[in-house]
């Protein structure tokens, strides 16, 4: 039961710095080109949303295996 | 504007079933009171009548699983629902009764005697009583298929889903026939709707699918944006003809991801299957790569029905936690914070909503437009 959760939570850090990391080269682009910010916040949270996907199977699995 | 009279119909003949239904049932109770020892974590709500230990991890079942009624409140610790039908194929036939002869018992110890046969419920799964008596505590799952009838009752995730096809229904026929009348430009809700519509055509479909072929599976995608966006909000709704998990039910997305895979796999074309059969690499490979294709064909709709299911569910599990620690706390102090938290989630939630409806229908249409493209083949093809 505790397994679960240390299994979920590290599921999330993962998450946490693969998101982070594409805030973070987001924002340097968006500096460089303000006028196809856009475009790069559609592209970012597209893939924040996929990244988040990932990170969910492995709360699932937790859930499951709890 | 849309025509309100349908709509207003509908709601009308909802609350005047809900009031029915929770008149009948107060009559029963005053009758039936000795179900009080079979009542699982609904006592968090009212609790005017004893103290029961409040158990998080089942109210947090109850709401984001199934269930054969619609609970909506507890008044005096009575469960107060909204009775749903029971519709059951067992071995002699059909059998259909309403699930408020259950009397709110999910332990398998009150038995409904219909048709001739005799049902128990435990765990919110149906079972015939007779084969259930001879079940040891672990065989009794939902997955016992020997011991249960075939389930195909209206239970609370299938009455929304219902509704929410209805809602959608009437909305877009609505809009489509306000087209039809007014020639200018559109107002009203078909002047909310067409940008979304626009959306979907422009950001979603055609760069993914190709300006040629998009139209064919326009509907399609449509459909699943809207229906999943509608479905999601519908769960975040707290009140009674609203709160259910549709969208974080494992059987509803994968029935989704299961309808895109059929129409990726229906529009197939050449290349795409030759891509499959006969990836570009050296012969002696082909026995690892073919598999390896094929499981990738399967596991890019399965990562679309549980990333659905999990955001979703996560979202409800995360806010009904917030929620519980008012009363794990047992203080009103903790209230404010609670709520400011929740309120927080609640947008966050929102934004969710949206979002994975744009993800689910943004990666279908990518998966349509990998099956369908062609490209020009160079030589080492």
């Amino acid at each position: 039961m505790v397994l679960a959760g240390i299994g979920a939570g590290l599921a999330v850090i993962g998450a946490g710095i693969g998101i982070g990391k594409i805030g973070g080269s987001a924002m340097d682009a968006m500096a460089r080109q303000p006028e196809v910010a856009n475009k790069i916040q559609t592209a970012m949270i597209i893939a924040a949303a996929l990244i988040e996907g990932v990170a969910l199977f492995a709360v699932v699995v937790a859930l499951i295996a709890k | 504007m849309i025509s309100i009279k349908p709509l207003q119909s509908f709601i009308t003949a909802l609350l005047i079933g809900f009031s029915v239904n929770t008149y009948a049932e107060a009559q029963n109770d005053t009758t039936a009171v000795a179900h009080e020892a079979s009542h699982d974590g609904h006592e968090a709500h009212g609790g005017h009548g004893e103290d029961k230990e409040f158990n998080a991890s089942d109210l947090i079942n109850s709401h984001i699983g199934d269930s054969h009624d619609f609970h909506i409140f507890d008044w005096d610790g009575h469960p107060v629902s909204f009775n749903l039908p029971v519709i059951l194929w067992t071995d002699n036939g059909l059998v259909v009764f309403s699930s408020e002869k259950f009397h709110h018992d999910n332990t398998g110890h009150h038995v409904v005697e219909a048709d001739g046969q005799k049902f128990v419920r435990h765990n919110e799964v149906i079972y015939y009583a007779d084969k259930f008596e001879t079940l040891s505590d672990d065989d009794k799952s939902a997955f016992n298929f020997d011991a249960r009838p075939l389930d195909f009752s209206i239970t609370k995730l299938v009455f929304s889903l219902l509704m929410s096809a209805l809602v959608l229904f009437l909305l877009f026929s609505a809009v489509a026939r306000s087209y039809k009348k007014n020639r200018m430009a559109p107002k009203g809700l078909a002047g909310f709707l067409e940008p979304l519509v626009v959306f979907v055509r422009d950001d979603i479909a055609i760069p993914n699918i190709g300006e040629k072929k998009y139209a064919k599976y326009m509907p399609y995608l449509l459909t699943i944006f809207f229906f999943i966006w509608i479905n999601n909000l519908i769960g975040l709704i707290p009140f009674f003809p609203f709160s259910s998990n549709l969208t974080g039910n494992i059987c509803f997305t994968f029935v989704l991801a299961f309808i895109t895979y059929i129409v990726t796999t229906a529009s197939g074309s050449k290349d795409y299957w030759k891509h499959i059969f006969m990836p570009p690499v050296p012969k002696l490979l082909y026995p690892i790569m073919i598999p390896v294709e094929i499981i990738g064909t399967l596991t890019k709709p399965f990562a679309l029905m549980i990333r659905l299911f999990a955001n979703i569910t996560a979202g409800h599990i995360i806010i009904l936690s917030l929620i519980s620690l008012i009363y794990i706390f047992k203080t009103v102090a903790i209230a404010p914070v609670s709520g400011a938290f929740v309120l927080f989630m609640s947008v966050l939630e929102l934004l969710v909503a949206a979002l994975q409806a744009y993800v689910f229908t943004l990666l279908s249409a990518l998966f349509i437009g990998q099956a369908v493209e062609e490209h020009d083949h160079h030589d080492h093809h």
